[in-house]
């Protein structure tokens, strides 16, 4: 799944070279001193980080002839896009769509409600004194520590023992845990949200869940937008989980399909479908890249939170 | 990103690291018991039992990936319409066996019936995991499979499956590639090596064969110099790379990697593909599975590839099994009487037809006989009737081997042992020694008794 992340990353790249150009036309008043080095570097990145990209548009254009026979950078001699395309979307009965529709589940649940939880309890631990707050905190690290791919035997094992294998939960309950955005929240919280404010809503007479949801929702959204995006890119990319957890092909998500179609060209009766698994590596990289375009200013700014101590 | 808040939590490095590592042992605690079958199949029961079964009627699922298995349920239950046949595309290769491996560890959600590869096939069958069909009296169908399909489904006594397909190895080669450049078919490994040469010198950019490492491979080619390298006997297993077959073979291979006249471009990826259909590769020594590959997969090479003998180090006929599947029922199946009814049908009754339709090579010797099959000509390979070859292949392939019980795990870590030999294009019995002593060490830790 590189190439969805190159892709990804692609699409801040481009915007912020298109900042970089609107600041050098003079209309920043700051108008940093430009570095030839710094430029040249980030060109040659930008060249890194889109030459996957432009093979991938590039190959998702050609048939599975051309594919096998002419240069990867070149435009093949028939431009199949479009029949690839409707390939892709109608083989094995439209697979395909289901596959997309099972990905939309788990990220609409599974990150929805991990961003849900992650802001709720990052915020309960930022704002609130109580007793156990150090443990959670040194649970909570070291749950970051430990790799979801290390995990995901185990949690088969339970799942199994609880007869969730096999079923949409089985991907949506372990995704709605995420230590990470937890932690962000929390960071995100304490600096966000000022004890000042919490009080004074308390002496206007407000409860702490209208305070919570009037007064500090919004000064998070930001935070929220943030963790939202990493629950996001990291269900849409989950591999491995659904790998060992699903093995009904009605329920894998594009990453597990795709990567079955990939496989077909393998050994015995091989039926390479090369063009298929590259025009919907294409079609799943889309929903994210434009997720990134429009969420993509509430991503620089949640990265930066917590780096400056006010 | 998350490298600035992992420097954040280096304070509580400590904390972490035996938080992180004492939740991972409990959670590897989990759930390890029960492979025990849930249905009893110590009772000896006949063919009629079987037959029973399928009139019953009932539910089964069935895991694989062959590319006929759709049509083939298809077939079945328009046969018998009381069945239904839950199918499953669960994976290829690993991750189907990942997936197969991670049930039977949890006790439930294993399919009845499962396609396994024979090389994967000791795995499953010495912990326990599948039927013996034995107790269905399949035992009686020995005579219908070739002596090495049937050798390959057997685990010590046990009969864990009937042969789907064989894999005998075969030489296919780029005529085209031999006429440009004068060269001749070789019968002999010698004669393969001087052609080898001959073709790389006119034209650096074609490669005799291409292997850059490939763990199935490299085992058949031992298997077909005489090589024995894995015995196993309940528990005790020997691992040996030191024998006269091992080192036949890497006294012939060594000299194809030393000097760069075998391309290393990696199996199955469109580069490989391309090769075949450009004449980069000249020579494929493959399971007799290969033609439908190269029809569906490698539109460029039609009417340029021809199959011969595989060549062998005294000219007389040897050949290997390379790939070929199996297809098992598994002690978690609630119904094991129809699974291995299912199993039965596919590859001793009317599945083998769809199954021959979509390409395959049997593993049946009445169709590998049959007139109809042997002496079709191939338009792909210029008429000439490839079978003729393949299923003579079929007849001479080296007895008495056997895989290694932890084969699986073996393939995995051939790369970084004598894939490394291939790499640096140095001697592969090294490569072979350093596979062997991972291998024992595993084998040990896994409760195995190895080389003592």
């Amino acid at each position: 799944m590189t190439v969805i992340q190159e892709g990804t990353v692609t699409a801040g790249n481009v915007v912020s070279a298109r900042r970089t150009r609107k600041v050098a036309a003079g209309i920043s008043p700051l108008r940093p001193r430009k570095s030839r080095l710094l430029t040249g570097l980030m060109l040659l990145y930008l060249v890194y980080t889109l030459v996957p990209l432009v093979w991938l548009v590039i190959s998702a254009t050609k048939t599975q002839s051309d594919l096998l026979s002419t240069s990867g950078l070149q435009f093949g001699h028939d431009f199949a896009l479009f029949s690839n395309i409707k390939e892709t979307l109608t083989y094995r009965n439209g697979i395909f769509l289901r596959w997309l529709g099972n990905t939309l589940l788990y990220v609409v649940v599974g990150a929805g409600g991990a961003t849900l939880l992650a802001t709720v309890a990052g915020y309960g631990l930022a704002k609130y004194r109580f007793p156990g707050r150090r443990v959670v905190f040194a649970v909570v690290l070291g749950a970051i520590a430990i790799p979801n791919t290390a995990l995901a035997v185990p949690t088969f094992l339970m799942f199994s023992d609880m007869g969730l294998t096999n079923t949409v939960w089985a991907i949506i309950v372990p995704s709605l845990v995420s230590p990470f955005g937890l932690y962000l929240m929390w960071v995100y919280a304490e600096q966000a949200v000022p004890q000042e404010l919490l009080e004074a809503a308390r002496i206007d007479g407000a409860g702490e869940f209208r305070i919570f949801w009037t007064v500090s929702l919004r000064l998070l959204a930001p935070g929220i937008v943030t963790v939202l995006l990493f629950a996001v890119v990291s269900t849409w990319n989950n591999y491995f989980l659904p790998l060992i957890m699903l093995s009904k092909p009605n329920l894998y998500p594009l990453t597990v399909g795709l990567t079955q179609w990939s496989n077909q060209a393998q050994g015995a009766g091989a039926d390479p479908i090369y063009n298929l698994v590259i025009t919907g590596s294409l079609l799943t990289i889309v929903p994210l890249v434009v997720v990134f375009f429009l969420l993509q200013r509430f991503w620089q700014s949640g990265l930066s939170a917590g780096s400056v101590k006010q | 990103m998350k490298i600035g808040h992992r420097r954040r939590f280096g304070r509580l490095g400590a904390i972490t690291a035996a938080l992180a590592a004492s939740s991972l042992i409990l959670a590897g605690c989990g759930g390890s018991g029960g492979d025990n079958g849930s249905a009893g199949s110590g009772a000896k029961a006949s063919p009629q039992a079987l037959d029973a079964a399928l009139k019953k009627g009932g539910t089964i699922t069935y895991w694989s990936w062959t590319p006929s298995a759709e049509a083939q349920v298809k077939a079945f239950t328009d046969e018998y319409p009381n069945v239904k046949v839950n199918y499953v595309n669960a994976g290829t290769g690993n991750d189907h066996y990942k997936k197969l491996q991670n049930a039977i560890k949890a006790g439930s959600g294993a399919p009845d019936v499962a396609q396994i590869e024979y090389q994967a096939l000791p795995q499953f069958a010495l912990p326990g995991s599948l039927v013996d069909l034995s107790a269905y009296g399949l035992d009686s169908l020995e005579s219908d499979y070739t002596p090495s399909t049937w050798a390959a489904v057997h685990v010590g006594d046990g009969l864990y499956g009937l042969p789907q397909d064989s894999g005998p190895m075969a030489m296919f080669y780029n005529k085209d590639v031999f006429d440009k450049y004068h060269l001749t078919v070789p019968k002999t490994w010698d004669e393969y090596i001087a052609v080898a040469k001959k073709l790389h010198q006119a034209d650096p950019t074609k490669f005799i064969t291409d292997d850059p490492g490939d763990p199935g491979f490299a085992t058949s080619m031992i298997w077909q110099a005489g090589g024995k390298p894995f015995t196993t006997d309940g528990k005790k297993v020997t691992i040996n790379f030191q024998d006269d077959g091992s080192k036949k073979w890497t006294s012939v291979w060594n000299q194809l990697v030393g000097d760069g006249s075998i391309g290393q471009i990696a199996g199955w990826t469109d580069e490989w593909y391309k090769a075949l259909g450009d004449g980069t590769i000249a020579t494929m020594n493959i399971g007799a599975w290969m033609p439908g590959v190269f029809e569906s997969s490698v539109p460029g090479g039609a009417g340029k590839w021809r199959v011969a003998p595989m060549p062998t180090y005294d000219g007389q006929p040897a050949t290997a099994e390379n790939g070929g599947s199996t297809e098992s029922v598994l002690k978690q199946s609630k119904n094991p009487a129809l699974a291995a009814a299912f199993v039965r049908w596919l590859n001793n009754g009317n599945g083998i037809k769809p199954f021959l339709e979509k390409g395959g090579f049997p593993a049946t010797v009445k169709d590998l006989n049959d007139p109809s099959f042997v002496n079709k000509p191939d338009p792909y390979f210029g008429g000439q009737p490839v079978n003729q070859v393949l299923t003579a292949a079929a007849k001479s392939v080296v007895p008495g081997w056997s895989y290694l019980p932890y084969e699986l795990y073996a393939n995995n870590i051939f790369g970084d042992t004598v894939g490394k030999s291939y790499l640096a294009k140095s001697d592969l019995n090294a490569g072979l020694e350093s596979w062997q002593n991972a291998l024992v060490k595993y084998g040990n830790e896994q409760g195995f008794e190895v080389n003592k």
